[in-house]
């Protein structure tokens, strides 16, 4: 109910009063605009800085060659391979972690003091900082290792998957209506098949939604992987050696004095941005789809 | 959803089928239970792990090493105080800056914007989110800090300097990359978080209230500030908590414009460093163990500030819904 210009009734007596309420309030609602608009205008300047620069630097030769010594023109064939291996194989460890913790919240747990203890736990995971995990996993798997590694890389993002994963598996679990599982139950279908069969299938394209949203966040993380992971500078597929990725790359090369990494480093830029914006925006689909199909 | 675990034994007399069933029952609730107390050793295996990787340096160099400024890797001493003064100090102009205007677009989205343009605006502010803060970081390195240092920086190095008392904070040469680079960046940073968490909360108020105040004659300025912010006020101070928190904790965005210089200087414009940057920055070529342990210390440290503000964020937001539920 926007009502940005109300006149009161018995304003002939108080007209100084009610202009200094209407100046007043056309100057806050002009600032709320103009952060509206100061908000858009960053998005905007970044797309747009990072198409420029992006575009200049995407060809052919950036997906097919590896990424380049100093001073000679080449690619970013491995460290996107790199980065695809440890997102997938990140994946595919927490996804299921993820799943399985938020059913015991929103179906066994439901309302018992564990379930509102991991809950809390949980959402601190969510936000806690991301070069923490990359300590933890450096300390836990790196330091026993001896070196840095593919598997470091990918355990560590694991670990932030796994409370994206969590929180919204909950929250769909618990969107599915009750007379869902009753109805199951009444059947004489065992609880893990109501679940497995009843409830997942109910919240399913909800729980893909956050699947994407954890892929999309993973796939730009630089901070832990920088000593977990570390880099490589040649094609590598060998799990237990440090392994090239994007992120860490784009790192690298923009601080370096040399100007062929520093292009390539805009067009990797350019790359995760684009998948992680299509990610976001295919995950909100996905989301919209569930949401029509439930009503 | 009472529990509603249909027992094997209710169906039949325990047929070899409905063993099975309870088998695979009890397996499946192990399964799930034990996923559930994973995640809780998670957090608890980060502090231990951090602990253990902070104690050599936490021995040598006991309570002082987060109250000296020193950090010398050749002497091997070593003090967090710059770090954490850059953090904070980063963190604090990224409220600053960060707040008002997240407020202004929550306002503007609930109570000014046409009903069209809501979705497109509020999705444009969330793309904000999902770009990854090494984005930010190159964007800030080569187009936001030489910007800074050709316009803004001059401009306040000329007006704001001059003034005795607070002019220290603008004194010096116009780098451009700086403390108060590392501030902006973050602010924009966590502008889609507390926008969404604030909109969010501005959303769970009763419309009845905020008609009956319109009703009674009241501007929107009036009922914003007299009806929904005192109403949700529990809710904007766990988003800005939350804010807050990814301010501190965010990294490589400020690793590439904060100039990494283990030093407090009196003015904003100035290099210096946050304790994220400091561990990006360093950690891979940290040699001994005193030095890579002094940087897993300062992530401890880190640690322990963000859980407490996370904490206090949550619990405030949990207040916050319990007041919207009832």
């Amino acid at each position: 109910m926007a009502i940005t210009d109300t006149s009161p009734p018995g304003t002939n007596f108080a007209m100084g009063r009610y202009k200094r309420r209407k100046v007043g309030n056309t100057i806050t609602m002009g600032l709320a605009v103009g952060a509206a608009v100061f908000g858009l205008l960053w998005l905007v300047w970044i797309l747009a800085v990072l198409l420029i620069n992006g575009l200049s630097a995407i060809s052919l030769g950036l997906f097919t060659q590896m990424t380049p010594p100093p001073g000679s023109a080449g690619g970013l064939l491995n460290a996107i391979f790199g980065s695809i291996v440890m997102t997938v194989l990140g994946m595919v460890i927490g996804t299921p972690i993820g799943i399985m913790a938020g059913t015991y919240m929103a179906e066994y747990g439901k309302g018992t003091k564990l379930a509102e203890v991991t809950r809390f736990i949980n959402d601190i995971l969510l936000s806690a900082p991301s070069i923490i995990v990359g300590l933890f996993i450096y300390t836990i798997v790196v330091v026993p290792m001896g070196h840095f590694s593919a598997w470091a890389g990918s355990i560590s993002l694991a670990v932030l998957v796994i409370p994206v994963v969590v929180r919204t598996t909950e929250d769909m679990l618990n969107l599915v209506p009750g007379s869902l599982r009753e109805a199951a139950a009444a059947l004489g279908a065992p609880r893990w098949k109501v679940i497995v069969q009843v409830t997942y299938r109910a919240a399913r394209s909800g729980i893909m939604t956050g699947v994407l949203l954890a892929v999309a966040r993973i796939s730009g993380e630089t901070a832990p992987l920088l000593f977990t992971a570390l880099n490589n500078q040649f094609w590598s597929v060998n799990m237990n050696a440090p392994m090239a990725n994007l992120p860490v790359t784009i790192f690298q090369f923009a601080l370096s004095p040399y100007e062929d990494w520093q292009r390539l480093a805009w067009g990797g830029s350019l790359l995760i941005t684009v998948a992680i914006l299509a990610l976001n925006i295919g995950a909100r689909m996905l989301a919209s789809i569930g949401t029509k199909k439930g009503q | 959803m009472v529990d509603m675990a249909v027992k094997a034994s209710d169906i039949s007399a325990e047929s070899p089928r409905a063993r099975t069933q309870r088998r695979n029952d009890l397996l499946f609730r192990g399964a799930t239970l034990f996923f559930a107390l994973l995640v809780l050793t998670l957090l608890g295996g980060v502090i231990i792990s951090l602990i253990h990787g902070a104690l050599p340096a936490l021995k040598a160099f006991g309570f002082g090493f987060v109250t000296t400024e020193i950090w010398n890797p050749v002497t091997e001493k070593f003090g967090a105080l710059a770090p954490i003064y850059g953090t904070l100090v980063t963190s604090a102009i990224a409220m600053l800056v960060g707040v008002p205007v997240s407020f202004g677009i929550a306002i503007f989205l609930t109570e000014l914007c046409p009903a069209w343009a809501k979705r497109p605006i509020g999705i444009a502010v969330e793309l904000l989110a999902g770009i990854p803060s090494i984005i930010y970081g190159i964007w800030g390195l080569f187009v936001f800090a030489p910007f800074l240092q050709r316009t803004v920086q001059p401009f306040l190095i000329n007006t704001l300097g001059t003034i005795p008392g607070i002019g220290a904070w603008f004194k010096g040469p116009p780098y451009g990359i700086g403390v108060l680079t590392a501030g902006l960046i973050l602010a924009i940073m966590i502008l889609p978080f507390i926008t969404s968490i604030t909109r969010d909360v501005f959303e769970t108020m009763p419309a009845m209230l905020r008609e009956s105040a319109y009703g009674l004659g009241a501007t929107t300025w009036e009922v914003v500030r007299d009806i929904t912010i005192p109403y949700t006020r529990v809710g904007l101070v766990g988003g800005v908590m939350l804010g807050l928190g990814r301010a501190l904790g965010e990294t490589m965005a400020v690793t590439f414009v904060i100039g990494n210089s283990h030093r407090i200087a009196s003015s904003l414009l100035a290099p210096g460093t946050t304790i994220s940057a400091a561990i990006a920055n360093e950690f891979t070529e940290a040699v001994g163990d005193t030095y890579t342990s002094s940087l897993i210390a300062l992530g401890l440290v880190l640690f322990v500030i963000t859980f407490i503000v996370l904490s206090l964020a949550k619990l405030m937001l949990v207040r916050m819904n319990r007041k919207a539920g009832t």
